[in-house]
């Protein structure tokens, strides 16, 4: 049976670690650098321009510009996409007094709350389990907090460059001194168009990679400096729709089994999620661990699936569709962190970090907490002028000491005992949860996502057909994530293009944007992957099962206003 | 209501728009139709303008307008409608009409709708048709006052001689011309240079998608778009698999186009594509997948199978148009 | 020399229209309108290395700033934003006079123009602006260059194309076929927040609050709705008689 992982694309992350290029006078220089404009690289912007406000001498010293923030996306939030029900405690610690929650642009703390056992027409309501209850979490949009955070960064002093991708770390003698911006202006074939831009070289004393799932320099620098933790990070796969809807949805609602499957060979491990958003909005969403088998498997035709079911159909009666996204959501918990959160010059925050409470369908609390800390551990070196190796190593203890470490301590075997079936797995999940932890259950290897030997079972068969009023094909939808990719630039996506059927059937129906397609027979029994670039929402699925998701140009993938 | 419509000519030829324009004005049945015609050859043109609905013809022959440039027509027009005495004045969409209407407006701040596809009297008011959103929604729009201006898309209406249409009265008029309606000078002028019409240019467009099959077969598109005189489009998905170039591509990431007639070989129809050409004339789709989304919004569909239909179609038309 | 480049700020991603109001909604993320990038462009081009200044002029909510950043990003030197909550809903007649009042201070030797606003469609406000300036104008430049106090435009009509020359101080709109905007360097967005922009009121400008905004308009939206049907859809099976029948249909059109 084909793995994958069998098929390695042709990508190595030492390919984007260099030595500044530019001229020394041409460089930019910042103090701290931070990548990605989200809830941990916003908050972390935020506290910088909070201390450097406390102590203007600190930031003075470090020119111009003291904090600048890179995003690739066309805006900050443009690539923010969550469920959110967000833990409020890292917001509220960020801004102490000098912002209320009900000041942020939030939808209001969670009304109530429901689970649901699904069958293919039932609905079987569950006391919520002890991680699933979310009294006093607040519902958000993740893409306009962004945005909002955005400005208070900007507010606080940080220079936030959109449209930039963040293509390769700079490294000298061993420290990371900086990033190379992605180039613009290249033509698919990588020649160099009329309007040709080239990257820049940023230095700074400081980097703070904050990239989110699947960093793509937050992968090379685990590579580079060896940080990889104990366990392989694994992830699952959400994609949501936001539903403008005729009444209004009085509670949060997750939902377990149907339509994934619960037989153990399938390892179709995930649920939905169904929020409130205020009083005409609902967000709906599936999210699935990508260590499924089956290559048949879709997860936005299982969302499409989903809203046929008779109790989500009643929600979004007379409603219509307004936005769409997908992303992955690293899930391997404790096991997969990082075995240090610095390297000299460099710290890592959020979920590129993999900082995830995956039972609790939370981490934008963690990203946010992480990123204050980060920010602060910077702040500290940066006032001392230390630059020995270990000059950010207060980083990882302080996260050692926070919240952050103890929840995902408390849950760290969570993910695993799913593996032995959802039912079997779920009794596990809550005699863990119920018992803080305490219960052992020996730990289970975590293998890559990619290692997941393939099924083919002719579940596509089943996925409802596109109505374009409740249900949808994947181009609708990625029309309605606002991506508008210019299409005549190089391909940013990694994959070894000739691979066993199953292999090329997995990433056409695992890509909720259609960016595979199953090409010709090449005779041997391999087929060729045809790949449409321009599609992608930069999800990171592929990363996870066999290829590698790099950069597109700065200003590409989705714009997101909603999710 | 008392109409007067810009008559807009090349050479010694009326544009059929523009006299589509004057026949809807002329149908309204409210008042009589004026028609302003500016240029050389603009008093031997003033019969024809009769017979698709002018009652009154003002000439203009001075020597101001005798290049295709829109200020100096705004002097002119700005007089009619003052001597005149016009309340309503319409044009056909073009290079030149667009914008001597826009000079118009604000010489007599007066309102000008744009892109209307469509005007009908309501209770005495004039009320316009105008899509908008990439032809997604459709206003309704009026004026708050006279005179008012309307500024129709290309094709709106065809040009049919109208009833009762006749020898019109025909007034010369020369205008007194501001210093800057006569600065531009027109140094040089060249016809079409080239070997057809570029997309965004093109009264029709054939365009291809994947379900021609292969890179060889877009010269079934190719010869029926020279068969028509049109120009070859092509889906992002062809020229993502390098069948065809990315300056042929239509849609959302690529060009807008509205011809007259869109015909669609083998285009499933997705959104991307559908919103760089949903604002077509006329959409005819041949596709041999049934439920392709394209059908939704064609005004001709045929279900089958493309290699078959268009060899003997682009026949056809060849043997139609001799 | 000065020039002048107008720009818009538009909505991103799907319009969509207030039904309360019946305007276009702006109330979300906005961008520089494409085409006017274009127009930022050839002033640039013009530029060059001289000590030409380009001013980029908007007329929009306050979030424009973020379009005229671009502009200033790209390169421009200066941005006025013209921005007062009287100003909302004006159409062609009053955004004309808005922009001509803002212009007429910069006494700029050229004002650009893009070739259309990729969210209303228009495509005229230049002639408008142009004649309330009382300045010659050219529309749908595909070549332009400036020499001994004129400008010198090659355009695509729908006869051919047409060279003009106008004297300065004049009004050009541009085609997108002229150039290939530049994207604006890391180094051009890190200054872009120094340069001077200007925010000016109606007050600013001398123009009274009942000639701006929909008080100072002359046209109006009565309703909105939804687009017919393509009247007539016909779906044929493509049996033998196909061709014949397209082409019948195609006559009957009287597109063939």
């Amino acid at each position: 049976m084909s793995r994958p992982s069998n098929f390695p694309p042709p990508f190595s992350t030492a390919g984007y670690v260099t030595e500044p290029t530019d001229p020394a006078d041409e460089r930019i220089e910042v103090g701290v650098l931070v990548v990605g404009a989200g809830p941990a690289g916003l908050a972390c912007a935020i506290r910088l321009g909070q201390l450097f406000e406390e102590h203007p001498d600190v930031a003075e010293r470090l020119g111009d510009v003291p904090v600048a923030l890179l995003e690739k996306g066309k805006q900050p939030g443009s690539h923010l996409l969550s469920g959110a029900v967000v833990d409020p405690r890292a917001l509220r610690r960020l801004f102490g007094d000098r912002l209320r929650m009900d000041e942020l642009p939030s939808f209001g703390p969670v009304p109530a709350e429901s689970v649901y056992v699904l069958t293919r027409s039932a609905a079987l309501p569950i006391p919520p389990p002890p991680p699933m209850r979310n009294h006093g979490n607040w519902i958000f949009s993740l893409s306009q907090l962004g945005r909002f955070l955005a400005e208070r960064a900007e507010e606080a002093g940080a220079m936030i460059l959109p449209e930039t991708a963040a293509q390769k770390l700079l490294v000298s003698h061993g420290r990371v001194v900086g990033v190379r911006t992605g180039d613009k202006g290249r033509s698919r074939e990588g020649g160099e168009l009329g309007n040709f831009e080239a990257g820049s070289d940023i230095v700074a004393k400081v980097t703070v990679l904050a990239e989110g799932t699947q960093g793509h320099l937050t992968g090379v620098a685990l590579d580079r400096f060896a940080l990889h933790g104990e366990d392989p990070q694994v992830w699952e796969l959400g994609v949501k729709e936001v539903w403008k809807v005729a009444k209004p949805l009085d509670r949060v609602i997750h939902t377990m089994g149907w339509p994934l499957r619960t037989g153990k060979r399938y390892r179709e491990f995930g649920g939905s999620f169904i929020y409130p958003m205020g009083k005409n909005m609902v967000t709906i969403g599936l999210v699935v661990g990508l260590d499924y088998r089956d290559a048949s498997l879709s997860v936005h035709d299982l969302l499409q699936e989903l809203k046929t079911h008779p109790k989500i159909r009643r929600i979004l009666a007379g409603g219509e569709r307004v936005a769409w996204g997908a992303k992955t959501i690293p899930s391997g918990g404790f096991h997969s962190l990082p075995s240090r959160l610095h390297a000299p010059g460099l710290l890592l925050c959020g979920d590129g970090a993999g900082m995830v409470n995956i039972p609790r369908l939370k981490g934008v609390h963690y990203a946010i907490e992480s990123g204050r800390l980060a920010a602060e551990a910077a702040f500290r070196a940066l006032q001392r002028g230390e630059t020995p190796a270990s000059a950010l190593s207060s980083y990882d203890d302080a996260v050692r000491d926070s919240y952050i470490w103890e929840d995902l301590y408390e849950v760290r075997n969570m993910r695993q005992v799913f593996g032995r079936g959802f039912f079997v797995g779920g009794a596990l999940a809550s005699a863990m949860t119920m018992s803080k932890g305490r219960v052992e259950l020996g730990k289970m290897r975590a293998e890559p996502d990619a290692d997941q030997p393939l099924l083919v079972t002719d579940r596509d068969a089943g996925y409802p057909a596109p109505d374009g009023q409740l249900t949808f094909d994947k181009l609708s939808s990625v029309f309605a994530s606002g991506n508008k990719t210019r299409d005549d630039q190089p391909n940013h996506i990694r994959i070894e293009r000739r691979v066993p059927r199953e292999v090329a059937q997995l990433w056409a129906h695992m890509c909720p944007a259609q960016v595979y397609e199953v090409g010709a027979e090449e005779g041997d029994g391999t087929v060729l992957v045809d790949v449409a670039p321009s599609n992608c929402v930069q999800c990171g699925a592929i990363t996870a099962k066999g290829g590698r998701l790099t950069p597109p140009e700065g200003g590409s993938g989705p714009e997101y206003t909603l999710t | 209501m008392s109409t007067l419509v810009f008559l807009e000519h090349h050479g010694n030829e009326l544009q059929q728009g523009a006299l589509g324009v004057l026949g809807k004005a002329a149908s309204l049945g409210d008042g009589e139709v004026g028609a302003v015609i500016a240029g050389e050859g603009a008093r031997a043109l003033a019969a024809e303008a009769g017979t698709f609905g002018a009652a009154k013809v003002w000439a203009c022959e001075d020597a101001e307008v005798a290049q295709p440039l829109p200020q100096p027509r705004v002097d002119v027009l700005a007089q009619v409608v003052e001597e005149g005495g016009y309340d309503t004045v319409l044009f056909a969409n073009s290079v030149l009409a667009a914008d001597v209407a826009a000079g118009l407006a604000a010489r007599l701040d007066a309102g000008l709708n744009w892109d209307l596809t469509d005007v009908a009297l309501r209770g005495g008011d004039l009320v316009g048709k105008r899509p908008a959103l990439q032809d997604s929604v459709y206003a309704e729009v009026g004026w708050t006052s006279t005179p008012r201006l309307a500024l129709f898309r290309a094709g709106s209406f065809d040009a049919t001689a109208a009833a009762g249409g006749g020898q019109p009265e025909i007034a010369d008029i020369s205008a007194s011309y501001r210093e800057h309606s006569t600065a531009v000078q027109l140094e040089g002028q060249d016809a079409e240079e080239s070997s057809g019409p570029s997309i965004e240019d093109a009264d029709i467009i054939v365009a291809g998608g994947r379900g021609l099959g292969s890179s060889d077969n877009f010269t079934l598109a190719e010869e029926l778009a020279k068969a028509l005189g049109g120009a070859v489009g092509a889906t992002r998905a062809v020229v993502d698999a390098g069948w065809y170039p990315y300056s042929a591509q239509i849609g959302q990431t690529g060009k807008t186009v509205s011809p007259k007639l869109y015909v669609a070989l083998g285009v499933s129809g997705a959104i991307q594509h559908k919103v760089g050409m949903q604002s077509s004339g006329t959409i005819v789709a041949i596709n041999k997948d049934a439920n392709a989304p394209i059908f939704e919004f064609s005004d001709l569909g045929v279900v089958g199978d493309l290699h078959e239909i268009v060899p003997k179609l682009t026949e056809l038309v060849r043997q139609r148009r001799g | 020399m000065k020039i002048a480049v107008c720009v818009k700020h538009v909505p991103e991603g799907p319009g969509r229209i207030d039904p309360s109001t019946k305007r276009l909604d702006r109330s979300g993320e906005g961008a520089l309108n494409h085409f006017d990038a274009n127009a930022v462009e050839e002033a640039l081009r013009l530029k060059g290395d001289s000590n030409t200044e380009v001013v980029a002029v908007s007329l929009g909510p306050q979030k424009a700033l973020d379009s005229l950043r671009k502009a200033l990003a790209m390169g421009a030197d200066r941005a006025v934003l013209v921005s007062d909550d009287a100003a909302g809903g004006s159409d062609l007649v009053a955004t004309s006079r808005l922009l001509a009042a803002a212009l007429e201070k910069e006494e700029a030797d050229l004002v650009l123009f893009g070739q259309q606003a990729s969210d209303a469609d228009g495509a005229v406000l230049w002639a408008a602006v142009a004649e309330r300036l009382r300045r010659p104008v050219v529309s749908q430049a595909m070549e332009l260059s400036v020499e001994g106090g004129s400008v010198r435009v090659k355009r695509q009509t729908e006869f051919g194309y047409d060279t003009l020359e106008a004297p300065l101080p004049a009004v050009v709109a541009v085609s997108d076929a002229i150039n290939e905007p530049r994207y604006p360097s890391l180094k051009g967005i890190m200054g872009a927040k120094k340069k001077p922009q200007d925010v000016l009121s109606l007050g600013d400008l001398g123009v009274d609050a009942g000639e701006a905004g929909e008080a100072g308009s002359r046209t109006t939206v009565l309703a909105l709705g939804d687009p017919p049907a393509r009247a007539d859809a016909r779906k044929i099976e493509g049996d033998g008689n196909a061709a014949q029948a397209i082409v019948d249909f195609l006559a009957e059109k009287r597109l063939v």
